[in-house]
């Protein structure tokens, strides 16, 4: 029902070309009405709008395309899963969103930010939106930190960059942000540098600079795959409780689907640069559509309930460039039939915000 | 009990020099501090535990590749030389590692079915013909098909260069392989190919593997018998199933319910843990885990509790479980 809603706003929002604005203070008695919608429109149309994203990358002889033509959206306050295999574009969508790619990437397709695109900004354009709105955190904390200056003073920059605080208003606020993600001692963590700190705390400590600049969401790469298995439950504990407490999106990728059920609504499957099926969590997790969803379930090892054999995905990922024809996953596909490499399968509607890019997804 | 390999209290202690005063301070970082367990033939042993928990360690121990501070490792009745020397390198022909990265542990100027039959050159075994088939028929049997044969190891795919690591192992007919986090660095849908061709390498050649992972989900799926370790000391021990279903030890309880799975139903439990696993340079008195247990009695912060059987076959370090009398020989001191 809500979803319905929100796409027919989309459309409407999309007719418009995205000129809706946003807290306008003084308006015309007799627009009053009109006016009320549009916020009301600001407001119901997703916060980040990706449609038909396109990435190549030229590797110096020809363009290699890696993403086909993404469409997501995220709405306010929703966890969004990004789960696929290496190779399958799910990081490269979100660098793509954030202008991170470098000059060597071809991007095509429109990113809207509240409905306003932002896809053809260009990168000092971008700067306001990046960390500000949007903000980032990645596998590794420790490349990600600055080795040779200490924690608090990169904090610090990334508040006073966002904020425009003062010294000390900054140093006050980043003690308060350690202290948000729980990292005891905040006070004394300032000085402290990268290496003194363990794998965990650097991940809270980027987590503490992404909120910094109290984004509307964050996307959360991988944020704990090279943490051990209790930390990655106090990490995913954090972003849980940030989330519910300041009610920012949340997009998380991630290979694994355990992690993924953990926190997110919805999830979205991606395989080889095309996103495969689109679910809400436990839907996708009882009754997954796709053949590609079903493998890799199948092929999940699990602690609960008895032990049964692991069925395996034959063969592997195909490079990209060299995609088969029709659907990507055909040629791994136990279900796989004919008319299968003939053409790419588009995403059919299977249920309640349920799509599924299958020609067989309606037979299931 | 006849055990392939077998290890009695051992220890790895490395000294170095911690952060204070102009030179550093003296410490000692206890790796591995007392570690005692036995695989028997063709079974699989998964040891289990975070990263700094001396899982890797053990493995380079078992080996030979380093010496012990004090303890034993015997392997098919005999003691594993800590030196390296003709008793040592005869011993490591029925012995052999697989690591986490397959492309660090191939030459990347040679094809692999060179690779695949050099331990054989090593060892002077058979002509240079008679090794190539030799390397081509267990190739063929780990599942690659000959067109890779002649590949380079760049060309392959990661599960495929996992085979190949894995092919170079068999070769020597070895009765154990160490396997130190093998899948780990493989997608989703390649990790099962690969855990589904160690049940058949182990059904197909009877190898044993010690096989040392921090995803508690792989090492259920292929263990016989599971060890958990905490900061240098195995803490619980059992049965895969049953230590996953029924984990004794509080440190167990913790790793088991923080694994995320979309199959978790509301009612379990989770309990977090706070903070992180103390530096192994730093070991707390008395039981290692206290600081982090939320059960933690007077008497863990003082007393070490020692590993015992607790019934059905597990073993446990806790003061909170009551140990039970068991037959004495298997009640090995930890």
């Amino acid at each position: 029902m809500t979803a319905r809603l929100l796409d027919a706003a989309h459309a409407r929002a999309q007719g418009s070309e995205g000129v809706v604005p946003t807290g306008e203070a003084v308006v015309p008695r007799g627009e009053a009405v009109a006016a009320r919608t549009a916020s009301l429109l600001a407001r119901a149309q997703p916060l980040v709008s990706i449609q038909g994203l396109k990435v190549a990358f030229d590797d110096g002889r020809r363009l290699v395309p890696v993403l086909h033509g993404i469409d997501l959206q995220i709405d306010r306050g929703e966890t969004v899963g990004i789960v696929g295999e290496s190779g399958c574009g799910k990081s490269v969508t979100w660098l793509a969103v954030l202008g991170l790619l470098g000059t060597r990437a071809k991007v095509e397709g429109r990113v809207l930010l509240e409905g306003r695109p932002i896809h053809d900004l260009s990168g000092d354009a971008l700067a306001p939106i990046r960390g500000k709105r949007i903000a980032m955190i990645f596998q590794d904390p420790v490349s990600s930190l600055n080795p040779v200056q200490r924690i608090g003073r990169q904090l610090i920059e990334s508040i006073s960059l966002h904020r425009g605080l003062g010294a000390q208003a900054a140093r006050a606020q980043a003690v308060r942000l350690l202290d948000r993600v729980h990292i005891p001692s905040a006070a004394n963590r300032l000085d402290a540098y990268p290496h003194e700190l363990s794998g965990g705390m650097n991940q809270r400590v980027m987590i503490a600079m992404a909120l910094a600049g109290e984004p509307d969401m964050l996307v959360a790469d991988e944020p704990t795959t090279a943490l051990d298995a209790t930390i990655q439950a106090q990490i995913l504990d954090l972003l849980r409780e940030i989330r519910r407490d300041s009610g920012m999106a949340l997009a998380l990728i991630s290979h694994d689907l355990g992690v993924i059920a953990e926190i997110c609504d919805r999830v979205t499957v991606m395989y080889a640069g095309r996103m495969v099926e689109q679910a809400p969590a436990h839907q996708l997790f009882d009754r997954p559509r796709h053949p590609y969803t079903r493998g890799l379930l199948a092929a999940m090892p699990d602690h609960i309930g008895p032990r049964r054999p692991l069925v395996a995905i034959a063969g592997s990922v195909p490079e990209p460039g060299r995609l088969p024809a029709g659907c990507s996953f055909a040629p791994r596909c136990t279900a796989v039939e004919p008319d299968c490499s003939v053409a790419t399968p588009r995403a059919v509607s299977v249920g309640t915000n349920h799509q599924v890019a299958c020609l067989r997804a309606r037979d299931a | 009990m006849n055990a392939l390999l077998e290890t009695t209290a051992l220890t790895r202690h490395f000294p170095l020099r911690l952060p204070g005063g102009l030179f550093g301070r003296p410490g000692l970082l206890r790796a591995v501090d007392g570690v005692s367990f036995a695989l028997p033939a063709g079974k699989t042993l998964g040891l289990v535990g975070e990263s700094g928990c001396g899982k890797s360690t053990t493995a380079r121990l078992v080996l030979g590749l380093m010496a012990p501070t004090s303890g034993a490792v015997r392997f098919e009745g005999e003691p594993v030389p800590a030196r390296r020397g003709p008793a040592w390198r005869a011993l490591r022909r029925r012995m052999q590692m697989v690591y986490q990265d397959p492309m660090s542990a191939l030459d990347r100027r040679l094809p692999v079915v060179t690779q695949v039959a050099e331990p054989l050159l090593v060892f002077g075994q058979g002509s240079a013909p008679e090794r190539l088939e030799r390397a081509r028929d267990l190739m063929a049997s780990v599942g690659l098909t000959p067109h890779l044969f002649e590949r380079y190891p760049h060309e392959l795919s990661g599960g495929q260069r996992q085979r190949v690591v894995l092919a170079r192992a068999l070769i020597l007919q070895p009765s154990l392989l160490v396997c130190d986090e093998p899948i780990s660095a493989l997608d989703v849908s390649i990790q099962a190919q690969v855990i589904n061709l160690l049940h058949d390498v182990q059904a197909r050649f009877g190898v044993a593997f010690l096989f040392i992972s921090h995803d508690l989900k792989v090492v259920r799926q292929v263990s016989d018998e599971v060890a958990v370790m905490y900061l240098g000391r195995i803490v619980e021990q059992g049965g895969p199933d049953d230590l996953f279903h029924r984990p004794a030890h509080p440190y167990t309880q913790a790793l088991v319910s923080a694994i995320p799975s979309p199959w978790r139903r509301d009612g379990m439990r989770r309990i977090v843990l706070e903070g992180d696993p103390p530096s192994p340079t730093d070991v707390p008195d008395g039981c290692a885990f206290h600081p982090r247990c939320a059960q933690a009695m007077a008497v863990c912060r003082e007393r070490r509790p020692e590993l015992a059987q607790i019934g059905g076959g597990r073993r446990a370090a806790c003061h909170l479980l009551t140990p039970v009398a068991a037959d004495t020989t298997q009640a090995t001191p930890c």
